[in-house]
Order: structure tokens, then C-alpha cells, then sequence
């Protein structure tokens, strides 16, 4: 970009694109064969996969004494896993839902993406407490449901069992979400494999049936738009409040303890702050590698990744804002046990954790203050891994020096994660990419129908 | 009983916007508009009631919440109390995040229920579609025979005026279009 500037804005969709034009360049991706880059990365993510899937097998199989943890440590890599993965799927929500309801139009092009990001967070967040719950084939044990053992029902007191509604919650509002965007794409794509369905191959009328089940009969009626437009709002206005109370009830798993570190009231607010940093951050990481990989550079413009530097930079400020104070509070508490947690946090034995956080997302983040570093994709990119890297650091950081030296120095203990728990976290990011692949290839990665909205083609603007 | 239908494509959503405020001064009805995206202005424009799928969410919210904030009184004071950690048996603050949630579950769902079910979304159902294009980049709009004010002919010059890329009558039975095979929309 030129130091002059211009008064208009720039287009949202780059290459004076025409309506007909969008639906074709959105499902290009599906109608040709994979890629080398794809099926590269594709193999890489399935490794990973399946290095986690035999990790999980082997965990369940020998029972959870197979993990780095202790009498003392008893939450680690597993809750770290699972409010980095929950943390993550906010930004999706954030995307689809608050900047729809701020009328931010610049949203369409990586919302479907981002809210699939988000379905593919919650089920890597999920798997954590599952396993960790030892026999996971007891898992619905947390659900309230009339039982032979009295009945006897669930805490409903416990912050434990609100994740358990609220988790459940998201997924099944946020899948739904996005399923209702779908819809009107999957129409699309239904007519446009209509045309190769009596000739095609078995490959294509499959996916011809396929889209023609799932897109319910669309017809893109004034009438259905109209009530899709109005569930449409109210689903945004539904995920909002939602996706705030989600990190808010994990962040009540750590405050309503008793434990110094874990027990301040900052921590709601500073946790959705964090979540929606390290959400964007992933988004950031995802969009620069998906747009190149399906060369969508003409909907996934530089506008975009500018934008979300930008959140980044907000939402960095609100948990570098929520680190001073919490160091503030420990110190003005004049409590003994709140000062030492946070001094051992910071320097510790477990002090290196606590930098590598504080550099990934306080200071590096920085950089994106300056124009031609967020014009710079590269340095975007690398950007936004550290901003990854810094708030998995921050989980771990939070939960595990708080725990390893709490009230009674009799029972400090150190933490080391053992392979299998590594493998497990390898293999989240392996379902993660995965499926997240996989959704690139079968359905259309941007919001076809929202596009072409907001292309102003379909205005003549006072041409006659 | 089989009636006329009268069908024109538009290739820009001001040129349907246009032809639907001059037919409607005409005195026309009309059938449905089927357009690739949500066009801001037609729903008032033809006519359309506002969707009043905000009461269905409210109420279904209203239903989970309370079911939600009765069932745990009911299941944590009188069916089974146990006491932890001396909390009262009633612990209502405690009760608030899953009341919110079901809240949110149950207006969530039961609005896309509602939703599916009033415009006939069904899986697998065959679209009674008039025009594929619609789906892709055409702006088209039906208006069926209703009274003697009925005129093919200014219809077609309404249209037209508004630079209709395309116009045409069918013959609609039984109140359901006939559906245009995908295959000649290529042509048109």
C-alpha cells in the first residue's frame, strides 16, 4: 500500500468479481482434484492423527497412570490441552457472531471458515475431559438422568458440571450456526452438480444426493430469506452471550478453588479476553495457510488479515492488562500465599513458562502496531504461531504453578509431561488440521451466499 | 385447478427492486422472488410480514430457562438433597450458568425448529424450484394469475423496463411450479 491515501474503501472482495464468477471460484476447490500441497499437508495432519489416536488407546487401555501428573499436580497437560483448544474456538464465534452483530462486513469471506474452526476446537477441547475422566465409557455419568443408583443426581453446585452444560451448549448452538449458513451454499452447489448428475461419475452423483439431502430443498425464496434473516440475527445474538459465558464457566473451574493463582474474580473476563487473542491468533495461522492452499487470495484479501492483526492487538492489550493486574492485586492483597504464587510463577522453577507467555503475547504482538509488518504475511504468519505458542504457555502456566507449590511445602512436587501426554496433544493438532482439510475439500470454505451481498455487483449504482 | 404464472429474470437486485415497486402500484400480487442472496428492501417492497420467529426464541428461552431453574431446585432441595460443602439445599446463584445455558439451547433450537418447519425445509425434500439460477446469480420473480387484473402483456413491459434478461408464462398445477431441469438454464 502507497503512503497516499484514498477516500474510498477497499473493495471487500478483490478482482471485480461478478455473482456468477463467486459461486464458481468458492466451489472450484471441490470440483478438482487435491492438490500435491493439500495431500502433504493432509498426510502430515493424519500422522499426527493417528499418533494420538494410539497415545489415547494406550492411556485408556493402562489407565491415566500413564500421564506426568502427581498427588500434588493433578490437572497439567489435559485441562491445559482443553482451555487452549475451547480458547481457540471463540475467535470463530467472535467472527461469525459479534462482528455480525457490529455490522462488520468485512466478515463474510472467513466467517464459514472460522466457525468450522470453531466445531473442530470444541471436539478437540472435548476429548480432554473425557479421557482424563479414566473410563471414558462412563462418560455420561455427568449427565442428570434418572439412574439405578437412587437416583442420584449431579451437583448442580459445581463449576465442574456447569462446563459440561455450557461445552455442550456451544457445540450444539455453534453446529447448528453453521449449518444454517450452510445451507443456502449447499443449494448452490446441489445446482451446480445437478448438471453433471446423470453423466458424471459415481464420485459426483454421491455428492450430487449428499447436497441435495442437506440442502433441504432452498430455493432461495424471498420468503425463507426473509425468516433466515431474522434466525439468522437471532442465532448472533444468541452466541454472543453464549461464547462469553462458555470461558467464563471454565474460568470458574480455576476461581471458585480456594488455590492462590487460581482464586480471583479477574479471571472470567481475562479469560474470554484470552480466549478471543488466542482464537484469532489460530485464525490468523489457518486463513494464511488456507487462502494460499485454495487460492482464495481474491476473498481472503491483505484487508482481512490487516483487520485481524488488529483484534489481535486489542485483545493482546486486555491480557497483558489482565497479567499487570493480577501481579497487582497479589502484591496490594498483602496476602502471603498470593504474593509467593506469583512470584514463583515469575521466577519459579517453572519461571520459563511464565517469560516464553509473557513474550508471545505481550510483547511480540507489538510488532503489529507497525503497517508494514501486517502487510507482511510472513511475518504475520510467524506472528500469530507465537501468539499460539504464548497462550498454550499461558494455560499451562496458570494451572500448573499454581498447583506444584500451593499452602504446604510438604507436598510441593514437580510436574513433567510424559510422552503419551505430548502425543495426546500432538494428536489434538493432527484431528484439528484433519478435519479442518477435510472441510476444505467437501464444502465450500466461504460463505458463498454473504459474498456475493456484499459485492455491490448486483447494484447498478445510479447507472440509469 | 391450474392457473398462469408469470415468471422474469433479472440480472441486478435494483432492476427486481424497481420492477416490484411498479408492478405492486400496478395492483399485482406476488408469488415469491427468488434471489442468491437476501436483498435488503424486497421483503417490505412485496410485501412480506415480518418473520415472527423472535417470539418463537423468546418463549421457547423462557420455557428452558425456567424448566432449567425449576428442575435443579427440584432435583438438588426435595428429590435427593445432599449437602456439600454446607451450601444450602436452594443454592440458587449456583443454579444461574445452566439455566443461562439451557436458556440459550433451548431458544437456539427450538427457533431453527421452528424455522425448518414453517418455510419446509426438509432433508432430502425435492426444492419445488422455479429457477435454479436463482440459487446462482438471478434475481427472479413470480407472480401468479390472482384476479382479471391479470395481464401477461403489461407485465411483460413492466419488466422489461426494468431490463428483464428474461420473461415467460407457465402454467402452474395445482398450485406448484413446474420445475425448469438445470440442464436448460445454460441456454436461457
Amino acid at each position: 500500500m502507497s503512503s497516499a491515501f484514498s477516500v474510498l474503501r477497499q473493495p471487500l472482495v478483490e478482482g471485480d468479481r461478478t455473482v456468477a464468477q463467486v459461486t464458481s471460484d468458492i466451489a472450484a476447490p471441490l470440483e478438482r482434484r487435491a492438490g500435491l500441497m493439500w495431500w502433504a499437508t493432509f498426510t502430515a495432519a493424519f500422522s499426527m492423527l493417528m499418533l494420538g489416536m494410539i497415545a489415547i488407546t494406550y492411556q485408556v487401555a493402562t489407565g491415566i497412570g500413564t500421564w506426568g501428573l502427581n498427588r500434588t499436580v493433578g490437572w497439567a497437560f489435559d485441562i491445559t490441552n482443553f482451555v487452549f483448544w475451547i480458547g481457540i474456538g471463540h475467535a470463530g464465534t467472535a467472527i461469525s457472531a459479534f462482528l455480525f452483530l457490529l455490522r462488520q462486513r468485512w466478515r463474510t469471506s472467513i466467517s464459514r471458515a472460522a466457525e468450522a474452526m470453531t466445531i473442530f476446537a470444541v471436539m478437540c477441547a472435548g476429548i480432554f475431559p473425557l479421557i482424563h475422566m479414566g473410563r471414558p465409557w462412563f462418560a455420561y455419568w455427568v449427565l442428570p438422568y434418572p439412574n439405578t443408583r437412587g437416583p442420584l443426581w449431579v451437583n448442580f453446585r459445581s463449576p465442574l458440571l456447569w462446563d459440561v452444560f455450557a461445552i455442550s451448549t456451544y457445540f450444539t448452538i455453534s453446529a447448528c450456526f453453521w449449518y444454517l449458513g450452510l445451507v443456502p451454499d449447499l443449494a448452490a452447489l446441489r445446482d451446480r452438480f445437478a448438471l453433471w448428475a446423470k453423466t458424471g461419475s459415481l464420485g459426483v452423483r454421491i455428492r450430487y444426493r449428499i447436497y441435495s439431502i442437506l440442502s433441504l430443498g432452498w430455493n432461495g425464496s424471498a420468503k425463507t430469506w426473509n425468516g433466515y434473516e431474522s434466525l439468522y440475527l437471532l442465532m448472533a445474538g444468541l452466541a454472543t452471550p453464549l461464547v462469553v459465558s462458555v470461558h467464563s464457566i471454565v474460568s470458574f473451574d480455576f476461581a471458585t478453588s480456594i488455590l492462590p493463582g487460581w482464586h480471583t474474580t479477574i479471571f472470567p473476563p481475562y479469560f474470554v479476553a484470552g480466549a478471543l487473542f488466542s482464537g484469532f491468533g489460530m485464525v490468523l495461522t489457518l486463513m494464511l495457510i488456507a487462502r494460499k492452499v485454495v487460492h482464495m487470495e481474491n476473498y481472503i484479501t491483505r484487508g482481512h488479515i490487516d483487520a485481524m492483526c488488529k483484534i489481535v492487538i486489542a485483545t493482546g492489550g486486555m491480557v497483558a492488562f489482565a497479567y499487570i493486574t493480577e501481579i497487582f492485586i497479589a502484591w496490594q492483597s498483602g496476602n502471603l500465599y498470593e504474593r509467593f504464587a506469583f512470584a514463583n510463577r515469575a521466577f519459579g522453577p517453572f519461571g520459563w513458562a511464565y517469560r516464553i507467555m509473557v513474550f508471545c503475547n505481550v510483547f511480540a504482538p507489538q510488532l503489529l502496531w507497525i503497517r508494514k509488518i501486517r502487510n507482511n504475511l510472513l511475518a504475520v504468519f510467524i506472528l500469530s504461531i507465537f501468539v499460539n505458542i504464548g497462550m498454550w504457555f499461558e494455560r499451562f502456566v496458570i494451572i500448573v504453578t499454581s498447583l506444584h507449590r500451593d499452602f504446604l511445602p510438604s507436598s510441593w512436587a514437580h510436574y513433567t509431561p510424559s510422552l503419551v501426554e505430548i502425543a495426546t496433544l500432538i494428536g489434538s493438532f493432527g484431528l484439528f488440521f484433519t478435519a479442518f482439510l477435510l472441510f476444505c475439500r467437501v464444502l465450500p470454505m466461504i460463505c458463498i451466499s454473504e459474498v456475493k451481498g456484499v459485492l455491490n455487483y448486483g447494484r447498478r449504482n445510479g447507472e440509469h | 385447478m391450474s392457473r398462469q404464472l408469470f415468471i422474469a429474470a433479472f440480472k441486478h437486485e435494483d432492476d427486481l427492486l424497481h420492477a416490484v415497486a411498479d408492478l405492486r402500484q400496478a395492483g399485482y400480487v406476488f408469488k415469491d422472488a427468488y434471489t442468491p442472496y437476501p436483498v435488503h428492501g424486497l421483503p417490505e417492497a412485496m410485501g412480506i410480514r415480518p418473520s415472527r420467529l423472535p417470539w418463537v426464541c423468546f418463549l421457547c428461552g423462557l420455557t428452558g430457562g425456567l424448566l432449567a431453574l425449576i428442575g435443579q431446585y427440584y432435583l438438588s432441595a426435595v428429590e435427593w438433597p445432599i449437602n456439600v460443602g454446607g451450601k444450602p439445599w436452594n443454592s440458587s446463584p449456583a443454579f444461574i450458568p445452566i439455566t443461562f445455558e439451557l436458556t440459550v439451547l433451548s431458544a437456539g433450537l427450538g427457533s431453527l425448529a421452528a424455522f425448518l418447519w414453517r418455510y419446509k425445509l426438509i432433508p432430502g425434500r425435492q426444492p419445488p424450484v422455479l429457477e435454479t439460477g436463482a440459487n446462482d446469480d438471478q434475481f427472479v420473480l413470480a407472480i401468479p394469475e390472482h384476479n382479471a387484473t391479470f395481464n401477461p402483456q403489461e407485465l411483460k413491459l413492466i419488466c422489461n423496463r426494468h431490463h428483464a434478461i428474461r420473461t415467460e408464462q407457465r402454467i402452474e398445477p395445482d398450485g406448484q411450479a413446474q420445475s425448469i431441469p438445470a440442464q436448460q438454464r445454460g441456454a436461457a
